[in-house]
């Protein structure tokens, strides 16, 4: 009789015959990687947080319009770019974590709780756990901004930004920066910040998700700037009924034939 | 070795290829044949740059796209657009398609073993007057088709091309045959969508789409003359005539 116990965590059952295979030379299959360009930003009441939507695979885009920016809590969120599997398990584990420990010390939880949380997590896989975090997010203690790297370190600066499009959103950041800016003032640096790596890194691209999160209220501003809507075709590509070839016709009636037949007395229902 | 002796063996390793992304095409139509690409240049992540033409004018009845490593295609386009000047001086005449098409093999064959690290597509018109497309491999491989997709998005443009030119997995209504040949402005279209969607889905595809037409001698310009972004290339009046249509593409 199998045992149908997993332990915790990760299963690590089909290691041996992968890197049996790997040596056989069957590469592991490529997993979906968000290069991406993420960012964030202090400024005067809160934290701006902005990411880009396309996630690729390779050369190919796997996906135009996907969500970069992950929920923590209400008033912490996370963006991620790397591989696109991790970063969103990783996240979505830290915020059940995050829930828990509210719900058992009954307060508002930390910005440097859910980083400690994540950093533990990305250090004990050395590596392996392939995210790279931005996270923000409005605490007791004021607004907070940190990076985590996948090995487990981590920054804390008041402006930051991750991924392959990193340097084009870093240039615009360094050019533009300055502190105890507005809301609008900082919203507009993230967007800039997110379009230079839109536009300058093949990584990312299409649209701009931005999140602003202040002491008592958090907006996820998704889609904010679409900047790269799909222009429409030259022609249209119906095709005509009988266009694919067929070798043998056969129709069945799905409509099954029952007849009902009275036994025995009919219940009294007076 | 830090100190500079030969004690122990070293290897040491340049790769002088690299590749540049983008993708071409050339589809050939009973009289016209129209050659395109994607003007982005880009190495890695990054974009060199937003307009680097791949397709060139050779003569005015011969377009030569190259894709792959761009030094290597621009140095290409160079030293045949060299040859077919020397061709000129010696016999008072263009080179003839099929000509340019062997002259190319050999000219890639040549560097069998340090090749030019390039995907060449040469479209145009035929002696006879019918488009003509011939394409290569990077060792002077080539062969005459009615279309063909190269480069960075190939895998995605050629299914579509196979589909829409050649009809493939497609059965014609009942008594009907598929055209041999799709009119110009179909190809066009064909073209854009092609160029449009290889934008949507292949990171080194975009920022600009050059499409170059060819025309037989006699053949009317319908509609292409004075069109949004036509600009005319040819050099006499009484020939065949090449055409350039200029268009964007997304810049992400």
């Amino acid at each position: 009789m199998t045992s149908f116990y997993s332990g915790p965590g990760f299963d690590f059952s089909n290691t041996v015959r992968n890197n049996f295979l790997q040596d056989r030379g069957l590469p592991l299959p490529k997993a979906t990687s968000t290069g991406t360009t993420i960012v964030g930003c202090i400024y005067k009441d809160g934290v701006v947080l902005g990411a880009d939507t396309r996630a690729t695979e390779g050369p190919i885009v796997a996906d135009k319009n996907c969500e970069k920016i992950h929920y923590i809590t209400e008033s912490i969120r996370c963006c991620g770019a790397g591989t696109a599997a991790d970063t969103e398990f990783t996240t979505a584990l830290i915020s059940s974590n995050m829930e828990m420990h509210a719900l058992s010390t009954g307060r508002k939880p930390r910005v440097v709780t859910a980083m400690t949380m994540l950093k533990q997590m990305l250090f004990r896989y050395q590596g392996h756990v392939g995210a790279a975090l931005v996270l923000g997010g409005v605490d007791v203690t004021g607004p907070h901004l940190f990076t985590i790297a996948p090995h487990g370190s981590t920054d804390k600066l008041p402006y930051v930004t991750m991924g392959s499009g990193s340097l084009a959103a870093m240039a615009v950041f360094e050019a533009g920066w300055k502190p105890d800016m507005t809301r609008e003032e900082a919203l507009e640096l993230v967007v800039a910040a997110i379009s230079a790596g839109i536009f300058n890194d093949l990584g990312s691209g299409s649209n701009v998700d931005a999140c602003v999160i202040t002491a008592n209220k958090t907006e996820m501003l998704r889609n904010f700037v679409r900047p790269n809507e799909r222009v429409t075709k030259e022609r249209s590509y119906g095709f005509r009924r009988g266009t694919t070839a067929w070798k043998k016709e056969q129709i069945r009636s799905l409509i099954v034939s029952e007849e009902v037949v009275k036994h025995g007395e009919a219940m009294d229902v007076s | 070795m830090p100190d500079g002796s030969f004690s122990h063996p070293q290897q040491r390793s340049f790769n002088p290829y690299t590749e540049n992304g983008g993708t071409i095409l050339a589809i050939a139509g009973a009289d016209f044949t129209v050659i395109a690409g994607d003007t982005r240049q880009s190495e890695g992540y990054s974009i060199q740059t937003r307009y680097a033409p791949k397709v060139f004018r050779l003569t005015d009845r011969a377009v030569l796209a190259v894709n792959g490593f761009a030094a290597d295609g621009n140095m290409f386009v160079k030293k045949v657009k060299q040859r077919l000047e020397w061709y000129r001086h010696a016999h008072a005449k263009d080179m003839p398609l099929r000509a340019i098409a062997r002259l190319i093999q050999t000219m890639l064959y040549a560097q069998r073993f340090f090749p030019y690290y390039v995907y060449n597509i040469l479209g145009g018109i035929e002696e006879d007057g019918t488009g003509a497309v011939y394409s290569f491999d990077p060792v002077g491989s080539y062969e005459r088709e009615a279309c063909r997709a190269a480069g960075a998005a190939q895998s995605l443009v050629q299914p579509f091309l196979d589909n829409q030119i050649y009809f493939k997995n497609q059965q014609a209504a009942p008594g009907q045959s598929h055209p041999l040949h799709l009119p110009l402005s179909d190809v066009l279209s064909i073209v854009i969508d092609s160029f449009t969607s290889a934008t949507e889905r292949h990171i080194e595809v975009g920022d600009g789409l050059e499409m170059y037409v060819v025309l037989a001698k006699g053949r009317s310009a319908q509609g292409l003359e004075g069109g949004r972004g036509v600009q005319e290339l040819t050099t006499r009046t009484d020939g065949d005539r090449v055409f350039v249509i200029r268009r964007e593409l997304k810049k992400d």
